[in-house]
């Protein structure tokens, strides 16, 4: 139990060792700790509310939509922080690749005429499946898997193991 | 008692197969002594075993006869020697077997057969013709005893290495007086785009001599055929270009402009009416289509700043620790766009070329808007930080307050 | 204050609350001119603190495979709101607590607090020590950036060097041969169970040690207390030493958000094994001076490996380190002050080779 004396109560009585000093300063203390308390739990009570959209990673993207593209027909698209191809084919088929030239970085287009993919800075070419088969590309296209949900085509990196 | 059994079949089977040694052996002794020669008369066997013709068990006497296991030089030399092959008999010599469609089959079935046919419409094959020793036979690109295949780096006719072999003719410039042709080629191509792109960036599609001029069949392409080989790479420039007006002005198509063996990166000064701009050549601020260049080279630069600019705002942000992976992508499609204007500057219409860089103005206004957002957010946090910073400060303000006042309660 | 009243006896009725706080509020620190050196070991702790919340906030958000980490960490970073605060604190924190461990740990060296009887103390304290120090470790490859790749590839391969059992160790440590989704997969669930589980036992006995020795007084104050029992001055842990305290936790506190406003971690680029290292990379400054060490001794000393010798010796170190309350008894009373010379030596070894490391491309 904690004994208090009170200001004006026996003033000739020492506070032993374990009082309290003065109300206010006590509660100035604890007002301030609060203040602190409340600034500390502010952003992580934040934190703790998801941002929104952020069940999509990187490692997967919304491509389109089914009615959006004709056969025969490509469409660039936003996958992470680079652009992405998604092509759809004469059989209605989805394929998609990166849309990042690996000659020397350019963006690739789909031409419905050849069914290739056409790199217009020096006329490379790929098949559908991104493989380089004429011009300067050194390598291949990355693909990617397409899985189309409901009305929705997601696109989605291959995982390395 | 078994392991005596074995011992003495491996005998056997050592003592049948010693003969084969010593005939390896037998097979070499036109290298044996030759090896010992100085000069031109010198060939080591290293050279011919690693070649492609050593590899398909070709040897000496394929080409020069005489006897190859006779270790006596007159026997060595009887049976048909040739001898040192003279300049003159190089081409038929090759050209026995690899114009010789039955033949190469059974060696490589997809090798091309048509390089002695090509080589006698070229200008080497043509003087050649005509009695000339100095012009370059088979040997000279591709070497003598020590022939690799073409895609081996280490064969003078690799793609990486062709210029240095014809440069080895046509940089002599005595030699090509004889011609009356320049011999400036190979150090205007070494200033290329092209050449960086293969010596310095390893990319094996640039092209080098032989894709323009040809191999065996090497001519300087006509006037008029110029624009054709460029066009096989940089199809849409040629398009455009003829689709233009200068088309029928220069039938010389691209070397007009870009030059033939020093193309040199076109940057935007190269258009417009600046000193050293290709369309100074011939306007000038006079003219309209001199005023229309001007524009063009202004519209392009204008946008490069402004891209340029951007991306600065982005380092900033990036460095202050923002993300800036939305507008990564802006300034990609932005730098896209301004790639395509420049090739439409081949149209030489003004209206053509801001066409593109219009679609490309709104994705780098987008991309300008996230960097500066990124940036009052880094400003917020900045002014934010007091709000904790003062909280804490007066909790430890406060603190050493009490405990003053609690100690000198305690000791009093 | 009546109704909290009430709930302490309601408490302490069924707990016995009152009986375990007891000696705590008996608890007394001693105060002399090297005091200030105490708040070291509570500063230590406070920053685990921080840790602990900050990594389970971040646990929340963290995917821990190799295609999705870094990409987590840019969410995180990026999108979270005030994410980029719970990263940089969890970071700078990181760094913090192991200079705070550090600082504590040659504090208590150089007073020589690791005499009878509190060597448990000590051992326990070393231990603590490398435990932080794998926490570092583990957690900087967790992020899966470039740095912290190249970092862990250069770390484990030279715990690689010990040797007989070198290889074993590194392929244990990797998962595999090589740095890979296994090994982050492996150094997440030492980070984030493992090391936290140990900590934590080893911490309590630790604690529990300092409780039961009391806090030790250098020999020099010892003394003069001694000769003037008058001078003795003992201050109560609870209210007055730990409001002090917690002064500097408030402190340290708004450091260390200051940093993350200031100087944020980065995010780098992603990792990418087929990528060359990038030039000069190093690692974390509390592994700089081994790793300096290390690059300074020749190929070959008599024959046998530099490399293996040098992490021989740094495994030499560290068992004398640990063993140094064992150390003194041995040298006996008159060579104390070549043991002390031996700590400060060890000191400024390391300090020099840190900085030498740090400045060197």
């Amino acid at each position: 139990m904690v004994t208090r004396a009170l200001p004006g109560e026996c003033p000739l009585e020492k506070p032993n060792a374990a009082s309290l000093p003065r109300r206010t300063a006590l509660r100035f203390l604890l007002g301030t700790v609060v203040g602190s308390v409340a600034a500390l739990m502010y952003p992580v009570l934040r934190y703790l509310v998801p941002p929104p959209e952020s069940g999509m990673s990187a490692s997967e993207a919304l491509a389109g939509r089914i009615d959006e593209l004709r056969p025969n027909s490509g469409k660039t698209f936003r996958f992470g922080s680079r652009p992405a191809l998604l092509v759809r084919l004469a059989s209605g088929e989805y394929r998609s690749t990166s849309a990042v030239c690996t000659h020397l970085g350019c963006t690739v287009q789909y031409r419905p005429e050849t069914s290739q993919i056409w790199c217009a800075c020096h006329n490379g070419c790929y098949d559908l499946n991104g493989k380089n088969v004429s011009g300067p590309p050194p390598r291949a296209l990355d693909t990617y898997e397409v899985n189309v949900r409901g009305q929705e085509i997601y696109v989605i990196r291959k995982q390395a193991a | 008692m078994r392991i005596l059994k074995n011992f003495r079949w491996w005998l056997a089977g050592l003592v049948m197969l010693a003969p084969c040694a010593m005939a390896e052996q037998g097979k070499n002794a036109c290298v044996d002594c030759h090896s010992k020669l100085e000069g031109n008369l010198r060939v080591v066997v290293e050279e011919s075993a690693a070649s492609v013709h050593g590899h398909k068990a070709m040897s000496c006497t394929t080409c020069h006869g005489g006897n190859a296991e006779a270790e006596a030089k007159e026997k060595a030399h009887g049976n048909g020697f040739r001898g040192r092959i003279s300049r003159a008999q190089v081409t038929e010599l090759c050209g026995s077997c690899h114009a010789d469609g039955e033949r190469m089959k059974t060696f490589n079935p997809s090798l091309r057969t048509d390089q002695l046919a090509l080589y006698h419409t070229s200008v080497h094959g043509k003087k050649r013709e005509q009695g000339d020793e100095r012009v370059a036979v088979c040997t000279d690109c591709h070497g003598v005893h020590d022939i690799l295949p073409i895609n081996d780096p280490r064969s003078p006719v690799h793609p990486v290495n062709v210029a240095s072999t014809c440069k080895q003719c046509h940089a002599d410039g005595d030699l090509m007086k004889n011609y009356r042709l320049p011999s400036t080629q190979f150090a205007d191509y070494s200033d290329s785009v092209h050449h960086e792109a293969m010596a310095e960036r390893g990319d094996l599609s640039a092209p080098t001599c032989s894709t323009c001029h040809g191999s065996h069949g090497a001519v300087p392409p006509g006037a008029a055929s110029v624009a054709n080989v460029c066009s096989t790479c940089h199809v849409l420039q040629a398009q455009f270009f003829n689709e233009s007006i200068h088309k029928e002005a220069f039938p010389e198509g691209c070397a007009t402009c870009h030059g033939s063996h020093k193309i040199k990166h076109p940057d935007d000064n190269f258009v417009g009416l600046a000193k050293g701009a290709a369309c100074a050549e011939c306007h000038s601020a006079d003219d309209d289509p001199g005023r229309s260049a001007q524009a063009i080279h202004d519209r392009l630069s204008q946008f490069e700043a402004q891209i340029k600019d951007t991306r600065g705002l982005m380092d900033r942000a990036a460095s202050a620790g923002m993300d800036v992976a939305d507008a990564e992508l802006e300034v990609a499609q932005a730098k896209d766009a301004l790639t395509k204007a420049r090739v439409r500057v081949h149209t030489a219409s003004l209206p053509r070329v801001e066409a593109e860089l219009n679609a490309g103005r709104t994705v780098a206004i987008k991309a300008h808007n996230t960097a500066e957002e990124a940036l009052r957010e880094r400003t917020r946090r900045r002014k934010e930080l007091l709000i904790p910073v003062t909280a804490f400060l007066a909790v430890v303000i406060s603190l050493g307050a009490y405990i003053r006042e609690l100690e000198r309660k305690q000791s009093d | 204050m009546n109704a909290a009243a009430r709930v302490q006896t309601w408490i302490d009725e069924r707990l016995n609350l009152e009986e375990a706080l007891s000696p705590l509020r008996e608890k007394t620190v001693p105060v002399h001119r090297h005091s200030a050196w105490y708040f070291l070991g509570g500063l230590t702790l406070f920053l685990f603190g921080v840790q602990l919340l900050t990594g389970v906030l971040l646990l929340l958000y963290y995917h821990p495979s190799a295609g999705e980490a870094y990409e987590s960490v840019q969410n995180i970073t990026n999108r979270v709101q005030f994410g980029w605060l719970i990263r940089s604190l969890h970071s700078w924190s990181a760094n913090l607590m192991v200079f705070c461990a550090f600082a504590h740990m040659f504090s208590v060296a150089l007073a020589r607090a690791y005499r009878k009887p509190r060597e448990l103390t000590w051992i326990s304290g070393v231990v603590l020590l490398f435990l932080v120090l794998g926490f570092g470790f583990s957690g900087y490859l967790l992020p899966w950036n470039m740095r912290a790749y190249f970092a862990t590839k250069v770390g484990t391969e030279v715990a690689g060097q010990v040797p007989v059992i070198g290889h074993a160790i590194m392929v244990f440590m990797r998962g595999g041969e090589d740095v890979s989704g296994a090994t982050l997969t492996r150094f997440f669930g030492l980070h984030i169970a493992i090391l936290p589980a140990l900590t934590i036992g080893i911490l309590i006995s630790h604690l529990m040690l300092v409780q039961k020795f009391g806090t030790s007084v250098p020999e020099s104050v010892e003394q003069e207390w001694e000769e003037h029992p008058d001078r003795r001055k003992e201050m109560r842990f609870f209210p007055n030493f730990f409001l002090r305290e917690l002064m500097g936790w408030y402190a340290a506190l708004a450091v260390l958000i200051a940093l993350a406003v200031f100087l944020p971690w980065e995010l780098g680029t992603k990792a990418d094994p087929f990528s060359p290292a990038p030039p000069g990379i190093k690692p974390e400054w509390y592994f700089l001076a081994q790793f300096q060490t290390l690059k300074l001794i020749p190929a070959h000393i008599l024959h046998l490996d530099g490399e293996v010798l040098g992490i021989l010796g740094f495994g030499l170190g560290g068992a004398l380190w640990m063993a140094l309350p064992f150390i003194e008894v041995l040298a006996g009373a008159r060579r104390v002050r070549w043991v002390r010379a031996g700590i400060i030596f060890a000191m400024i070894f390391l300090a020099s080779m840190s900085v030498v490391g740090y400045v060197a491309r």
